[in-house]
């Protein structure tokens, strides 16, 4: 199947930015509402194809539209195609959706930007890119989108570049990215070499003919490009400091959207992974650290964005957890992400709300019993709450749930590791999410009497509302008979022969619900029932103190990275100076001298000159004189 | 007579020559200096073809009077005209390449 749509769903996003971004100030006063418009028009032709996808077969599904022929070079061919298949568009509805919401709601938070067309210009360059990296239909075509991604999340964590922390973590979100890149490109390269091919169907078909160490070597390099972009141990380090940006950003960008495209770079390569399985358990072992990892550092965050985001690393940790299980994990991977993006995007926004409220106070200390000043955002941030904690019937019990039963059910010391690994990270995020709300809704006051919370406008609060509604229904309807597994089944087959039950879905649900109430008890007991100071205690233990700077990665990576990187640099520009330019100075150098010593015999007299010719000639017979005595 | 007084003769003269051509400033002396050598070795030449009783010798010795006499031509001809340009015959005025 063919359609000629697909192409409006890039254009019209594509358009808008081009337009705002060359039209220049002449655009402030609308260029923001062209922008939603523009957003909102691409998430309709995303229903429309949408409803066409519904009403034809399960394996009929798929549309494809070759817009060009782009590189051909002898057998290496490859057209600016795409492809939109039932896996792309879970990932169309939820970019063009979320993210039409989130335009709306930027339309009032960014309202006192004097550079709110710039931002909605990067706003649509996002939407643009990642819906080519989701619709592409080859790894080339999905790069295209990966790096334009990259690009738009550059500029809109550095939007408010005057501050240059914020311009410095908008470089290093960029530098930890182009880590990543290089493994997609690399992979690229391997796919090209083995397999002849970079396109999706063309490395599904060939897959079986490469040698499983070629197709390990190209998954281990996908999975280095997923830690980069979805801020995966041990590239993870850019994300908390990505929330530099502003706060839609690090809803759409940041939670929802682009940090996901490393889940759906492994699940659209699903077919290199099931034949790779070392790569296989490697993502699976990354998602697994990650998911502590960012928990860990989400229990010590007083930042409610640093929070958020530690959380959204903690929650990526599981997709990719669940895509490195296999045929079995994948649905359940795509289900968690989908939801995630749900009630993480409304969290995020909620935190935006109260931001705005609070003056751009982002400290939680400094909130406390805003639940009365306001409601609405209290609502649907609870909601969310209970959707990431796991609580049924909200979203999260469904996705998360399903992970760690998977997990579980993978057997022998893997499943347990991994399955008590997923099983622990619920409990920590149950803590940490208790913590966020209980220390910004509830308790007493610790804010200034300078400070005047209150309500956001219905602009901003809609958004949040209909995002609260997703984390509250998405869940439930993507499981109501198996229906997202079965959507997916044509592009994700599920392979029943593995599947052995070690753990009963009750008892996993069961076991996760007690550790998810213990950790919200802890929670409650810390932090609702005692006093929370104002300024975080000093006097805690090393692990708290680790964990407040981010488990060290910073440290690690400037003792790894930075401090070798630099005095690499500093010593090849030694060496680039010393030798290399000396050389070439020396060279003159000396020609320069011996000139100029050289130069002394010239006396323009002919009578030295000819006394020099005959030294020269007696010397010449004193020589032969000696040699032939 | 014993044919190595003539070389002794030649190699005085050689000597005077080239001591000539290295002190002396007034180009027409330096020229006659020059002829003097060109004639120590002309000496010399026919001394060792007697010596030796065959002709080489003297075969370079007229050799050596052809080149002479071209030598003398040109070289008469540039020190007239350099004479005539600068009123001067000292060959160190004529030191243009230096400065």
């Amino acid at each position: 199947m063919t359609s000629n749509l697909l192409v409006y769903l890039i254009a019209l996003p594509l358009f808008g930015s081009a337009l705002l971004l060359l039209a220049g100030r002449k655009t402030d006063k609308w260029g923001h509402l062209l922008a939603t418009a523009l957003s909102a028009g691409a998430f309709g032709v995303g229903l429309y194809e949408f409803s066409q996808m519904l009403s034809r077969a399960n394996d009929q599904r798929a549309v494809t539209q070759k817009l060009f022929s782009w590189i051909s070079v002898g057998s290496f061919q490859v057209d600016a195609g795409l492809m939109l298949d039932q896996l792309s568009i879970c990932f169309v509805l939820l970019i063009t959706g979320v993210g039409t919401l989130i335009h709306i709601y930027s339309i009032a938070y960014m309202s006192h930007d004097r550079d709110r067309r710039r931002f909605f210009a990067y706003l649509n360059l996002f939407i643009a890119a990642m819906l080519l990296l989701v619709l592409g239909d080859s790894y080339l075509n999905l790069y295209v989108g990966w790096e334009g991604v990259g690009l738009a999340s550059y500029l809109l964590i550095g939007f408010w570049n005057q501050k240059p922390t914020y311009a410095t973590a908008a470089k290093k979100a960029f530098v930890a990215n182009r880590v990543g890149d290089l493994g997609l490109s690399l992979a690229i390269m391997i796919s090209f070499a083995t397999l002849g091919t970079v396109s999706f169907a063309g490395v599904k078909a060939h897959a079986g003919q490469a040698s499983t160490g070629a197709l390990t070597a190209i998954g281990i390099m996908l999975l280095v490009a997923a830690t980069g972009k979805s801020a995966q141990f041990p590239l993870q380090a850019w994300l908390g400091d990505a929330m530099a940006g502003p706060t839609p950003v690090s809803a759409l960008i940041h939670a929802a959207t682009m940090v996901t495209a490393g889940v759906y770079l492994i699940i659209r390569s699903n077919f290199i992974f099931d034949a790779a399985p070392t790569a296989q358990l490697l993502v699976a072992i990354i998602g697994a650290i990650t998911l502590l990892f960012g928990a860990v550092i989400g229990m010590a965050k007083d930042d409610i964005k640093k929070a958020l985001a530690a959380s959204t690393m903690s929650q990526i940790g599981y997709m990719v957890l669940g895509a490195g299980l296999g045929p079995v994990g994948y649905a359940f991977a795509i289900m968690h992400l989908l939801t995630h993006g749900f009630f993480k995007a409304g969290m995020f926004l909620g935190a935006g709300s109260v931001m705005h409220g609070m003056d751009d106070e982002v400290n939680m200390r400094r909130y406390g019993g805003l639940r009365k000043y306001m409601p609405i955002t209290f609502a649907t941030f609870g909601l969310g709450y209970l959707a990431i904690i796991g609580v049924p019937p909200f979203a999260g019990f469904y996705s998360k749930d399903k992970i760690i039963e998977v997990a579980f059910n993978m057997g022998g010391i893997k499943g347990v590791t991994l399955g008590t690994a997923a099983l622990l990270g619920a409990a920590i995020t149950a803590f940490y999410m208790t913590r966020v709300v209980v220390m910004t809704f509830a308790g007493n006051k610790r804010w200034d009497e300078k400070a005047h919370p209150h309500e956001s406008p219905a602009l901003m609060w809609v958004p949040m509302v209909l995002l609260a509604l997703g984390s509250v229904a998405s869940g439930f309807l993507f499981t109501h008979g198996n229906s997202l597994v079965n959507w997916l089944a044509p592009v994700v087959a599920p392979n029943p022969a593995h599947r052995s039950e070690m753990l009963k879905p009750a008892v996993v649900s069961i076991l996760a619900l007690v550790v998810v109430l213990i950790g919200v008890g802890i929670a409650i007991m810390k932090y609702l029932r005692a006093d929370v100071p104002v300024v975080a205690p000093e006097d805690v233990s090393i692990f708290t103190k680790i964990a407040r700077r981010d488990l060290l990665q910073d440290d690690f990576n400037e003792a790894v990275f930075m401090r070798p990187g630099q005095k690499l640099t500093q010593a090849l520009v030694l060496t680039d100076s010393a030798v290399i330019d000396g050389a070439v100075r020396g060279v003159a150098r000396m020609t320069k001298g011996s000139g100029s010593v050289l130069r002394n015999t010239q006396t323009g007299f002919v009578r030295s000159y000819a006394m020099w010719i005959l030294l020269g000639a007696i010397g010449l017979i004193a020589a032969i004189w000696v040699v032939t005595l | 007579m014993n044919s190595a007084n003539y070389l002794y003769v030649a190699a005085l003269l050689f000597t005077i020559g080239s001591i000539g051509v290295v002190v002396r400033r007034n180009a027409i002396v330096v020229f006659m200096c020059i002829e003097l050598m060109l004639n120590a070795a002309n000496l010399a030449f026919v001394t060792f073809a007697r010596i030796n009783g065959n002709l080489d010798g003297q075969v370079m010795a007229f050799f050596t009077m052809v080149v002479a006499a071209c030598e003398v031509v040109v070289g008469l001809a540039i020190i007239v005209t350099i004479y005539r340009s600068r009123r001067s015959a000292s060959v160190d005025d004529a030191s243009l390449l230096k400065r």
